[in-house]
């Protein structure tokens, strides 16, 4: 029996999906959510083999949610209309289905889940998610995990960025937060008048920045409103100068 | 095609008034010179009639071949040949009608320098004249042109900012519908109708851009019924008007983007229970509505503020009233406010 959970904000759009399963008794519907918040509860309690996710749904969208759950299981999005999801999920094989859809349409991206589970799902969804949240309409805020809680950060709010391992430290007024990501997936996704990878292992806001001083030969110093100081290497200083009109 | 300049009354009379006053002054002239009256206005009726065509012929010719830039030259020429044309015309038939009167061929011989110069001079007045004119034509019509395509391109964009619909919106509905088919066909049946008619409402294309408030109140209740249908019991809307308000107008389908932002801002940025507020009434002239969604200040997006759906209602209200502080927005604590007003004293 693999279980299933839920994720949409419309009670139709749910019942629908409980419907079309019908036909897949080997499917056990074990919670169905309204949100990303409770979704994120529910994988966690229930450790689901398949969810079906919304994208555009309260507090956090479906791709927020995915970003915060470490081994994510296999997802079948399901979505009304939108345009850069739908390229993401275009060059890669996990399934989407566009609402309104259809039991025959259902039925065909539930043997494709059945097919690729196999074959390392996680990483499939982890390249959709790559692709889905770096193109340009999504990252206005960044949604973070803060022990138990979920903090979402809006980009304006964000100082700097710096590489630690495996992780990307993401440091604001209240601090650092952790997100596993690569720094070039930020510089990426990032509006990149806003941010600049001044050095290697940083990128800075440039509208945090209060001066830049010279440091040591070859390389300066970023100077921000907080007292921050963020190193700027000699190519990072000139992309910062061409940012700034210099 | 550009009008003659004689196509004016006024221009008309003074053209002919010139003409009479030549005529006479010619005559005069000629019976000074010691000719008798008769010869005198002769002379002066064929000289001055021919000058009469040549310059008509002028004023036509101009009205199909403006010159530009260094083609000045040309004219220059054609009035320069024109004169002479005239010059050798007026001399020939002088001659025939009057070479019998005693020094008429004198005096001829001796005033054809005098006769060229005051007819090159006219000729010249008269092209100058119609050139101005034409030019002055074009322009005012070249004018009247870009007005035409400027309003045209108001009225399309206030047309395509009228039927404005999220996909969204429209995608959404029909999957609520496909899932009432199986479970409760009878409210999917009527779901199929509040959506025909709101959509039929969208893509109205009349020329009354003016409804009363409660007619579009009643349009916006069909868009709210289909929101509820799709959330269920999360949304809820409290409408609270003052009577008066009931037969000010409003742009028509202005309401409808402005509640759907505050139903998907407070939507998507709240997990419970969502209640929209409108509140509307008489401020002086203006019909005054606001519209209250819930919203949480701590994750709401920092793109807060002016999105897309009211970006075009701010639009249409400067296309329509040339005013940009119609529509103003505000967020406190955990409530989101927009407040638009709809001016009543301009509506045509």
């Amino acid at each position: 029996m693999n279980k299933v959970i839920i994720i949409d904000d419309e009670p139709l759009a749910r019942s629908i999906v409980v419907e079309y399963l019908q036909n897949h008794p080997d499917l056990e519907v074990v919670q169905q959510c309204g949100d990303g918040f409770e979704g994120l509860k529910a994988i966690q309690q229930h450790q689901p083999d398949l969810i079906f996710l919304d994208i555009q749904m309260p507090k956090i969208t479906g791709f927020e949610m995915l970003e915060l759950i470490e081994q994510p299981p296999g997802v079948i999005f399901t979505t009304a209309f939108d345009e850069y999801a739908i390229k993401a999920f275009e060059s890669h094989a996990v399934d989407y289905l566009l609402k309104p859809f259809n039991q025959e349409r259902f039925d065909k991206a539930i043997a494709k889940w059945n097919e690729q589970k196999t074959n390392l799902p996680e990483k499939m969804t982890q390249s959709v998610l790559e692709s889905a949240s770096s193109s340009p309409a999504q990252r206005h805020r960044i949604v973070v995990r803060n022990g138990s809680k979920i903090k979402i950060i809006s980009v304006t709010d964000v100082f700097y960025l710096e590489a630690a391992d495996d992780y990307v430290k993401i440091h604001t007024q209240e601090g650092y937060f952790l997100k596993n990501k690569t720094m070039t997936h930020f510089e990426q996704s990032l509006d990149e008048q806003l941010f600049v990878r001044s050095h290697r292992s940083y990128i800075v806001n440039v509208q945090q920045i209060t001066r830049i001083d010279p440091y040591e030969k070859d390389s300066h110093v970023a100077i921000l409103r907080s007292g921050a100081k963020v190193p700027v290497s000699r190519s990072g200083y000139g992309r910062l100068k061409e940012v700034l009109g210099l | 095609m550009t009008n003659s300049p004689l196509s004016i009354l006024k221009f008309r009379i003074i053209f002919i008034l010139v003409w009479l006053v030549l005529l006479a002054d010619n005559a005069m002239v000629i019976h000074f010179f010691g000719m008798p009256w008769t010869a005198a206005i002769i002379d002066s009726a064929i000289g001055n009639t021919l000058l009469l065509l040549a310059s008509l012929l002028v004023m036509n010719t101009l009205r199909f071949y403006l010159p530009r830039g260094t083609q000045y030259i040309n004219i220059f020429s054609i009035c320069l040949f024109l004169t002479i044309l005239w010059l050798i015309l007026t001399k020939l038939f002088l001659r025939l009608a009057l070479s019998e009167y005693e020094g008429y061929s004198n005096l001829l011989q001796h005033s054809l320098s005098i006769r060229f110069s005051i007819a090159f001079l006219l000729l010249g007045c008269i092209t100058l004249i119609s050139i101005l004119w034409y030019n002055q034509q074009e322009q005012k019509e070249k004018e009247d042109r870009k007005t035409d395509a400027e309003k045209l391109a108001k009225e399309a964009e206030l047309f395509k900012l009228r039927q404005q619909l999220q996909p969204h919106f429209l995608f959404n509905s029909l999957n609520s519908i496909n899932a009432l088919i199986g479970s409760r066909p009878v409210e999917a049946r009527k779901m199929v109708q509040q959506l025909s008619d709101f959509l039929r409402g969208t893509i109205r294309k009349e020329e009354t851009q003016w409804v009363t408030f409660s007619e579009e109140l009643q349009y916006l209740q069909l868009y709210l019924d289909i929101e509820k249908v799709r959330f269920g019991n999360r949304l809820a809307t409290v409408i609270d008007m003052e009577e008066s308000t009931e037969e000010l107008k409003i742009p028509t389908l202005l309401l409808q983007p402005i509640v759907e932002n505050a139903i998907k801002f407070g939507l998507y940025d709240t997990t419970g229970e969502t209640i929209i507020r409108l509140y509307a009434k008489k401020e002086g002239d203006d019909l005054l509505i606001r519209v209250e969604n819930p919203f949480d200040p701590e994750t709401s997006s920092p793109k807060l503020g002016v999105g897309f759906g009211l970006q075009s209602v701010q639009r249409r209200l400067y296309l329509l009233f040339a005013r940009t502080d119609l529509l103003v927005t505000n967020a406190k604590e955990n409530i989101f406010t927009t407040i638009v007003k709809v001016p009543q004293g301009l509506i045509s």
